[in-house]
């Protein structure tokens, strides 16, 4: 799994691609520890090479927005409609911000 | 109706998730609902590899796909401990974000991704998990 990070002055880019599943969730957890672990709990989550999200990645997901609420937050971007579809037919559509770009998203930090 | 064997590895994901998303294609299935066919053969293949098998892994997973005139069947078949998802509750999901409990989100998936979900079990024939997706267009 190929994880790219970028620091910006108010927030941290976090990018992936393909799938996130039961095999590499925990590849995508660890990059995520490691950004807030440094005290950086604005996360952008670049999902616009993002095919697939299986629960194992949304529990990943789900655990970085709770370390980083209240101080920051972790927002998502370009998600695609499949995987948004999925997210909002269990209920869960509403524990993430989503932007259409990443200049939007570090924007709102 | 074709059948395809997989080992029982979470590196299999990917590819159980390419034969799915073929049959489901071939079913005549819109882009969303191919979608939600793989993410509940994912789901359901991911909890046979982690809580059915748990540790070791010396079987199979065969999974088929019969196109339907509406849909499309997938047949799960394994040997792990007999495991019935459909029994189990749903996660309490309209809750705050600090109160949601990191369990049950992929059967519930799996539910709601599919019309149908049906498990049995038997000594002889193992488990067989049936989920049926229609073609709602």
């Amino acid at each position: 799994m190929d994880i790219q990070t970028s620091e910006f002055k108010r927030c941290t880019v976090v990018k992936t691609s393909g799938r996130i599943d039961g095999s590499n969730a925990q590849e995508l957890a660890q990059a995520l520890k490691a950004v807030t672990s440094k005290g950086n709990y604005n996360i952008v989550f670049d999902m616009s090479e993002v095919k697939f999200v299986a629960s194992a990645g949304w529990w990943v997901l789900i655990d970085t927005q709770k370390t980083c609420k209240p101080s920051g937050e972790l927002v998502l971007v370009k998600v695609d409609k499949g995987i948004q579809d999925s997210l909002n037919l269990v209920g869960m559509g509403s524990y993430f911000c989503i932007f259409d770009d990443v200049t939007a998203a570090v924007g709102s930090f | 109706m074709s059948t395809q064997r997989f080992s029982c590895s979470l590196n299999n994901l990917e590819k159980i998730c390419d034969y799915i998303s073929c049959c489901a294609n071939d079913a005549g299935l819109t882009e969303a609902e191919v979608y939600a066919v793989q993410l509940a053969v994912d789901e359901a293949a991911t909890n046979i590899i982690e809580h059915g098998y748990g540790e070791e892994c010396p079987s199979r997973i065969d999974i088929s796909c019969e196109i339907l005139e509406d849909g499309l069947k997938v047949v799960i078949y394994d040997d792990a401990r007999p495991f019935d998802p459909t029994t189990v509750p749903e996660p309490e999901i309209k809750v705050s974000l600090e109160e949601i409990k990191p369990r049950g989100l992929g059967i519930f998936f799996m539910r709601k991704m599919m019309d149908e979900v049906k498990y049995e079990s038997s000594p002889d024939k193992g488990n067989t998990l049936t989920m049926i997706k229609h073609h709602h267009q």
